[in-house]
C-alpha cells in the first residue's frame, strides 16, 4: 500500500512540474466541445445528444491521458527501476489507474461547467448529485483500461496509434452505459431520474475488468 | 556462505540471435568480477540477467544463493544496478528521486541526505536532474544504486564522465573495498584487470575467457576487442 | 504432429458444407414475412457463433501460454484470432447483404448481435497490428496474449451492455436459439453450424500445420547450414518460433 503512495506521489510531483497532462486534457475538450458545436450545428444540446456529446469528449481527453501515462517511464528508464525494488509489481498498476482516475476527475471539474456553459440548454445544477456516480464509476472503468493499454502501448513502436486503437472498441460498453445513464440527467424539461441499471452495468465492467487488469498486469511488465 | 553468483551454462536468444550462451563462472562474496567485450557481446544482457530483469534462457542462474528466475522476488531488494541509463526522473529534483527510491526500498530517508552529502551534491539535491551535468547524474545514479545497501553490484562503466574527484568520492560506494560482491563492466582494459578477482570475456554471446585473475594476461583481454570487426 | 486426421477433416468438412447447402436450398421452407433472403441466416449466424467462440477459444490458449511459456499456444491462439476475423468479416458481408435484402439499407443498428460484433471485430482487428509492432518474438507474443485474454473478457461484457441498450427499443429481429423455429429450420440450422465448426477446425488445423512446417523448415536450415542460411527474418505479426 505504502509502494502505491509512493508511486502516485511521485507521479503527481511530476506532474505538477510539467504540468503536461491535465492542462492539455482540459483544453482538448474545451476544442472538443467547439468542434461538436460547429460539427452539429447546434448551439444548444439536451437529452441524449448532450449525453452522447459530453461522453465522447471525456473519452477522447481520457485518451490523451493515457498516451502519457507511462511516457516518463519509458523515457527516463523508470521501469527498470520500480523492477529492482522489493514490492509487489502490481502496485504500479494500481498507483497509474488512481492516478489516471485523479486526471480524469480534475479535468471533469472544469470541462463539466465548461459543457454546461458552451453547450447545454437545461441547467445541470439539479443533475448535479446523480451525475456524481455515474461520472465515478465511468471514470473508473476508463482508468482501469487506460492503465492496461497504456502499458501494453509502452513497449510497441507506434505507440501512439496502437493506444486509441485498442482503447475505444474497450471503452465503448462505458459510453455505453454512461450516456444512457445521463441522458434523462440532461433532459430538455428537467432533470429525470437516473436509471439504475446502468449503473450496475458500470459497475460489472468496473469489477471484471479491474479483477482481470491485476491478474494480467504483471505479465506486461516482466521480461 | 553462499556465493554471490553462480552461473551453468546460462543462454539467452533475442529471437533467433543468439544474445548469450554457455556462461559458466561463481562469484563469492565481496570478490569482483571484471566484464569485458566488444559492443554486442552480450555484456548488458549478463547484467540483465543478473539484476533479475531479464530471465535467462537456458542454463541455470543463482545470485546470492537463489534461483533465477523463480525466487528473483527475493534478492531483488539486495541488489544495485548501475546501468547505461541513470534511472531517474528527470523533471524531478536529485533529493526527490532518491527520496522516492528510499520510500519503494523502505530506506530510512536520512540516508539520501548521507549519500547526497559523500558525493558533494547536497547543495543541488533540489535542482532538476536535467539541470546536472552527465557527472554530477551519474554520482546521483551510483546513490540509487548503493541506497539500499545491497550485497551485490552491478555496475555498467561505472566510472564514465567521472572526473577523478568525483571517482574518489564514490570509490567507498562501489569500489573493491566497498563490501559488498561487484561485477563491473568497463572498456578500460588495465583499469578494470587491477580491481578483479574473476575475469570473464564475451565474444558474440560466448564466453571465451573465464578465469581467475592470475591466470589472464592483458593481451588475451585486449584480443576481445581486436578484431570486433570482423564480419 | 499437426497434420493428422488433416485429411479426414478436409472431406467432413466439404460434405457438411455441401449438405448443409443443399439442405438450405432445398429443404428449408422460406419464411414467412422475409421470403427467400432469410435464408442468409444459416451462414450469417453459424459464422457469428463460430467466429465469437474463435476469439474465446484465442483467449483460452492465450492464459495456457501465459501459465506455461510454451509456444504453441501462441501460435494456437494467434491462428484462432486470425481465422475468426477472417470469419468475421464474412458475418458482417452476409449481415449487410441481409439488411439490404430486408430493409434496403446496408447497415442496421437494430440489431444488438450484429452490432456487439461490429465492436468485438474492430477490437480484435488491433489484434495483428499490436503484434507486427513488437520486434522482440517473446515479448510479441506475451503481450499479444494479454490483449486475447482482455479481448476473450471482452466479449460477453460487451454483449451484455449492447443488448440493454437496444433491447428497450428494437425487439429481436433474429432468433438464433430456434425457439420458435419450426423443425425444418431448425435441422437445417444445426447442420449448418456443425458445418462451420467443422470447416473452422479443418482451416485452424491447415494453418497450424502450415506455419510448424515453415518454423521447422528454418530451424533446419539454420542448424545445417549456419545462422545466415535463411536468410534475416522479415518482421511479422505471426509467431516464428516454437
Amino acid at each position: 500500500m505504502s509502494t502505491v503512495g509512493a508511486l502516485v506521489r511521485k507521479d503527481l510531483q511530476l506532474e505538477l512540474r510539467t504540468r503536461e497532462s491535465v492542462p492539455s486534457m482540459f483544453l482538448f475538450s474545451l476544442s472538443t466541445f467547439v468542434l461538436f458545436r460547429f460539427g452539429l450545428d447546434r448551439e444548444t444540446l439536451a437529452g441524449d445528444l448532450a449525453s452522447g456529446v459530453l461522453w465522447v469528449t471525456l473519452l477522447f481527453a481520457a485518451v490523451l491521458g493515457m498516451n502519457r501515462l507511462f511516457v516518463a517511464e519509458r523515457e527516463e528508464g523508470g521501469f527498470d527501476a520500480f523492477l529492482l525494488a522489493p514490492v509487489d509489481r502490481t502496485a504500479l498498476f494500481v498507483a497509474k489507474a488512481a492516478v489516471l482516475f485523479g486526471f480524469l476527475v480534475a479535468v471533469e471539474i472544469a470541462a463539466i461547467p465548461a459543457f454546461a456553459v458552451l453547450l447545454l440548454g437545461p441547467s445541470p445544477a439539479q443533475a448535479l448529485p446523480e451525475l456524481l456516480p455515474v461520472l465515478l464509476l465511468a471514470d473508473a472503468g476508463i482508468a482501469i483500461i487506460g492503465t492496461l493499454v497504456g502499458a501494453l502501448a509502452i513497449q510497441t513502436r507506434a505507440r501512439d496509434l496502437i493506444v486509441p486503437l485498442i482503447s475505444l472498441p474497450l471503452i465503448l460498453p462505458v459510453v455505453i452505459a454512461a450516456g444512457h445513464a445521463t441522458a434523462p440527467l440532461f433532459a430538455e424539461a428537467g432533470a429525470e431520474a437516473l436509471p439504475g441499471r446502468w449503473l450496475g452495468v458500470l459497475g460489472l465492467y468496473d469489477l471484471v475488468f479491474g479483477l482481470l487488469a491485476l491478474a494480467v498486469f504483471d505479465f506486461l511488465l516482466e521480461d | 556462505m553462499a556465493p554471490a553468483i553462480e552461473l551453468e551454462d546460462v543462454g539467452r536468444a533475442y529471437g533467433e540471435r543468439t544474445a548469450l550462451a554457455g556462461v559458466t563462472l561463481t562469484l563469492e562474496p565481496g570478490r569482483t568480477l571484471a566484464v569485458f567485450g566488444a559492443n554486442g557481446a552480450g555484456k548488458t544482457t549478463l547484467l540483465r540477467i543478473l539484476a533479475t530483469l531479464l530471465r535467462p534462457h537456458a542454463g541455470r542462474a543463482r545470485v546470492l544463493g537463489r534461483d533465477l528466475p523463480a525466487d528473483g522476488w527475493a534478492v531483488r531488494g539486495r541488489i544495485g544496478l548501475l546501468a547505461h541509463d541513470p534511472l531517474l526522473y528527470r523533471e524531478l529534483s536529485a533529493r526527490e528521486n532518491l527520496r522516492f527510491h528510499a520510500r519503494l526500498h523502505s530506506v530510512d530517508e536520512a540516508r539520501v541526505e548521507a549519500l547526497l552529502d559523500r558525493v558533494g551534491l547536497l547543495a543541488r539535491g533540489d535542482e532538476p536532474v536535467r539541470t546536472l551535468s552527465r557527472g554530477m547524474a551519474q554520482r546521483v545514479a551510483i546513490c540509487r544504486a548503493t541506497l539500499h545497501e545491497p550485497e551485490l553490484l552491478l555496475l555498467d562503466e561505472p566510472l564514465a564522465n567521472l572526473d577523478p574527484g568525483a571517482a574518489d568520492a564514490v570509490a567507498p560506494l562501489i569500489g573493491r573495498n566497498a563490501g559488498p560482491a561487484r561485477v563491473v563492466v568497463s572498456h578500460d582494459v588495465e583499469h578494470g584487470l587491477d580491481e578483479a578477482d574473476v575475469v570473464l570475456g564475451l565474444r558474440r554471446g560466448r564466453a571465451e575467457i573465464v578465469a581467475a585473475r592470475g591466470d589472464v594476461a592483458e593481451a588475451d583481454v585486449r584480443a576481445l576487442y581486436g578484431s570486433a570487426v570482423r564480419a | 504432429m499437426y497434420g493428422r486426421g488433416l485429411r479426414s477433416l478436409s472431406i467432413a468438412s466439404l460434405v457438411l458444407v455441401t449438405g448443409a447447402f443443399a439442405l438450405v436450398f432445398f429443404y428449408a421452407p422460406n419464411e414467412a414475412d422475409q421470403g427467400f433472403v432469410q435464408k442468409i441466416f444459416y451462414l450469417h449466424v453459424p459464422l457469428a457463433i463460430v467466429a465469437l467462440c474463435g476469439f474465446v477459444a484465442g483467449g483460452v490458449y492465450a492464459i495456457r501460454y501465459l501459465r506455461t511459456g510454451d509456444r504453441a499456444h501462441d501460435l494456437r491462439s494467434y491462428v484462432a484470432i486470425h481465422l475468426s476475423l477472417i470469419f468475421g468479416v464474412g458475418v458482417l458481408a452476409t449481415g449487410a447483404i441481409w439488411a439490404k435484402a430486408s430493409w434496403g439499407a446496408w447497415w442496421v443498428w437494430d440489431e444488438p448481435t450484429l452490432v456487439s460484433f461490429l465492436i468485438v471485430f474492430l477490437l480484435f482487428a488491433c489484434y495483428q497490428p499490436l503484434r507486427f509492432s513488437i520486434d522482440d518474438p517473446e515479448r510479441q507474443a506475451r503481450y499479444a496474449a494479454v490483449f486475447a485474454i482482455i479481448g476473450g473478457a471482452f466479449v460477453p461484457l460487451n454483449f451484455l451492455a449492447v443488448r440493454l441498450a437496444e433491447s428497450l427499443i428494437h425487439p429481436r429481429v433474429l432468433s438464433t436459439t430456434g425457439g420458435a423455429m419450426p423443425g425444418e429450420m431448425r435441422m437445417t440450422f444445426l447442420i449448418s453450424l456443425i458445418a462451420i465448426v467443422c470447416l473452422f477446425v479443418t482451416l485452424w488445423k491447415y494453418e497450424l500445420a502450415s506455419k510448424h512446417a515453415s518454423m521447422r523448415l528454418r530451424a533446419l536450415k539454420r542448424a545445417l547450414a549456419g545462422d545466415d542460411a535463411a536468410g534475416p527474418l522479415a518482421r511479422t505479426a505471426a509467431p516464428t518460433q516454437l
